[in-house]
C-alpha cells in the first residue's frame, strides 16, 4: 500500500531510476546516508525541512502522481506541488462550477457542510459528556445555533454561524483537555499549545482532503462554502469541514490525554508557540494511523480506513453536482 | 455524442455505467483487474506482428485485424460477461462493414480458459440489432443517471465505490 512520507531533515531529493533518493544534509553541509524509496510506495510527501530538486524529480513525482506539500519554519502550510490533473471530466467540471455560481445550489452544498461539521463537533462534545465531562452548555447552545444553518441564505452569514459554533464548540476544549490552558482560537500565530496542535493538525487534514481530490475528477479550485481564492485548492477546505472534528480534534485529545504530546514538545518563539520536531514526529505518527485505520462502512458492506472515507465524500460530492444523489455529508455514528 | 465499442459493451452490463462512463466520470485505471486485462493484451501474443495489423477506426481502435481475412481478434480475460463481449464485437463488424469491408469476422479468445469464440456477421439481421443498440444507448446517455444494479451484481464493477459510497 502507498503511504505517505514526512521529510523532517533538510536535504536533497533526486530520482535515481524507479525510486526516490533522499540525502540529508546537515548545518555544515555534510552529506548523511542516502536513503531509497521505491515509487510505487509513495503516495505523497510532506516536506517540513529545506529541500533540493531539481525539476526532472518533478517531473519523475507528476507522472506518478504524487503530491508534494510544504511546510516553513513556522509550520505555516505554504503549498503544495500539486500533480497535473489525469482523470478529466469535463461535464463534472461544468456542473463544478454551476453550482458555484448559483447561489441557491451554492448555500444548499455549504449548508451541509457546516451542518455535518457541526453534527460531527456535537458527537465529540457529547462523548466527552458521557465521560464525565461537563459539556451540557457548550451542546445546548450549539444545538440552538445549528437551528439556525438552514434558514442562512448567504454564505457569509453562514460562516457567522459556523464562527460562533466553533468558539462554542473551542471553549469547552480546556474541560476535555484541561491539561493545557486554552483560552480560544488563535491562528496567526499560535501562542500555546493546544493553539499549536490545532493549526498544525488543521492543515495536514486540508493536504490529505486535497490528496484525496486529486484521485476523483473534482476540481480542488472551486469550493462552496469557502470563497474560491481563500486558498489556491479550497474545496479541501470545504471537505476538510466534514472531517477536522472526526480526524483533527479527536487526534489531539487522545494525545493530550494520554500525555503522549506534553509540554516539552513545544517551542515558545517570540509570539509563538509551535511544535519541536519531535512533537510533529508524534503527531504525524498519530495522524498516519488515524488515516489508516478503519471503520465497517454501513452502505459498502467492508471496512475503509479514513482516508478512503475522504475520498468517498468526493465521490458522493460528484454524484451531487452530476445530479445523480443528492449529497449528504458524512456524520460519526459512534 | 458518439458511441463507442465501449458503450454499446456497457450497454449489456449496467446502463448506469454506460452513463457514468458517457460522462466522463471515469474511475482511476490502478485497479488490479484493469492492470491484469492490460497485460494479457500486451504479453499474450507478442510474435503475431506479422500477420495482425492495427486499425484505428476513429471512435475505437483494433488491436489484432487481418486484411487477408478480415478477421479481428478480441482477446479477454474471462468469459462471464461473454454476451457484453459478443456485443461489443459485433460493433466493431458494424463498423467495419460501414467502412466497406466484405464479410468481418472475429473471433474471441479467452486464453486464461482457452477459448475461442468465433462471430461472424450478418447483414442484414446483425445490422438492425447493432443499430438498435445505438439507439438506447443514446436515449440512455440523454436521460438521467440509470438506477444502480443489485449491489450483488456490482462487487467487481470499478464504480462500486462510487455508486454505493452513501451518507
Ligand atoms: S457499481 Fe453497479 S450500478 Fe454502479 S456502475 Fe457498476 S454495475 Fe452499475
Amino acid at each position: 500500500m502507498k503511504k505517505s512520507f514526512y521529510l523532517f531533515n533538510p536535504g536533497r531529493l533526486s530520482r535515481k531510476d524507479n525510486t526516490l533518493k533522499f540525502v540529508p544534509v546537515d548545518e555544515n553541509v555534510n552529506e548523511g546516508q542516502a536513503r531509497y524509496l521505491p515509487i510505487e510506495q509513495v503516495a505523497n510527501l510532506y516536506v517540513f525541512g529545506s529541500l533540493d530538486a531539481n525539476s526532472a524529480l518533478y517531473n519523475f513525482l507528476g507522472k506518478n502522481g504524487i503530491g508534494v506539500h510544504f511546510f516553513d519554519y513556522y509550520e505555516h502550510y505554504t503549498g503544495s506541488f500539486y500533480p497535473k490533473e489525469y482523470l478529466q471530466a469535463g461535464q463534472l467540471h461544468v456542473q463544478q462550477s454551476l453550482h458555484y455560481s448559483d447561489p441557491m445550489k451554492r448555500i444548499t452544498l455549504a449548508q451541509e457542510f457546516i451542518n455535518v461539521g457541526a453534527f460531527n463537533m456535537l458527537k465529540n462534545l457529547k462523548y466527552y459528556q458521557n465521560r464525565n465531562k461537563n459539556t451540557a452548555e457548550e451542546i445546548l447552545i450549539i444545538e440552538e445555533l445549528i437551528k439556525q444553518i438552514n434558514h442562512t441564505t448567504k454564505v457569509d452569514e453562514l460562516m457567522g454561524i459556523e464562527g460562533n459554533i466553533r468558539q462554542v464548540y473551542y471553549s469547552a476544549f480546556n474541560k476535555i483537555i484541561p491539561t493545557f490552558p486554552f483560552n480560544g482560537r488563535e491562528r496567526q500565530p499560535p501562542t500555546d499549545p493546544i493553539n499549536a496542535l490545532i493549526s498544525f493538525c488543521n492543515m495536514i487534514c486540508y493536504t490529505a482532503c486535497l490528496d484525496m481530490l486529486y484521485h476523483t475528477q473534482l476540481d480542488p479550485t472551486i469550493s462552496f462554502l469557502h470563497e474560491p481564492g481563500v486558498r489556491r485548492y479550497s474545496l479541501a477546505l470545504d471537505v476538510a469541514e466534514i472531517f477536522k472534528p472526526i480526524l483533527v480534534d479527536r487526534l489531539i485529545f487522545s494525545l493530550v490525554n494520554k500525555k503522549h504530546i506534553q509540554v516539552k514538545h513545544f517551542r515558545n518563539e517570540v509570539n509563538a508557540c509551535l511544535l519541536k520536531e519531535s512533537g510533529r514526529k508524534i503527531v504525524m505518527k498519530a495522524w498516519d494511523d488515524k488515516l489508516t485505520d478503519t471503520i465497517k462502512h454501513r452502505k459498502l458492506g467492508r471496512h475503509v480506513s479514513y482516508k478512503h472515507l475522504i475520498k468517498l465524500e468526493c465521490y458522493k460530492l460528484s454524484k451531487h453536482l452530476m445530479s445523480i444523489e443528492q449529497y449528504q455529508g458524512f456524520k460519526t455514528w459512534w | 455524442m458518439t458511441i463507442t465499442p465501449t458503450i454499446v459493451s456497457y450497454l449489456h452490463l449496467c446502463h448506469r455505467k454506460l452513463w457514468l462512463h458517457a460522462h466522463h466520470l471515469r474511475m482511476e485505471s490502478t485497479s488490479e483487474l484493469v492492470a491484469e486485462g492490460k497485460l494479457i493484451g500486451e504479453t499474450t501474443y507478442p510474435q503475431r506482428a506479422l500477420k495482425w495489423q492495427e486499425l484505428d477506426l476513429g471512435i475505437a481502435k483494433i488491436d489484432f485485424f487481418d486484411p487477408k481475412s478480415n478477421t479481428i481478434h478480441e482477446i479477454k480475460k474471462s468469459n462471464k460477461k461473454s454476451f457484453a463481449h459478443n456485443a461489443q464485437v459485433k460493433y466493431y463488424l458494424y463498423l467495419l462493414h460501414k467502412i466497406g469491408i466484405a464479410e468481418p469476422t472475429a473471433i474471441i479468445e479467452y486464453p486464461k480458459l482457452r477459448i475461442t469464440k468465433t462471430v461472424d456477421w450478418d447483414t442484414e439481421e446483425d445490422q438492425d440489432l447493432v443499430e438498435s443498440w445505438i439507439n438506447q444507448a443514446d436515449t440512455i446517455i440523454k436521460g438521467t443517471c440509470p438506477d444502480r444494479l443489485q449491489i450483488s451484481k456490482c462487487k467487481k464493477c470499478s464504480y462500486f465505490d462510487f455508486c454505493w459510497s452513501g451518507e
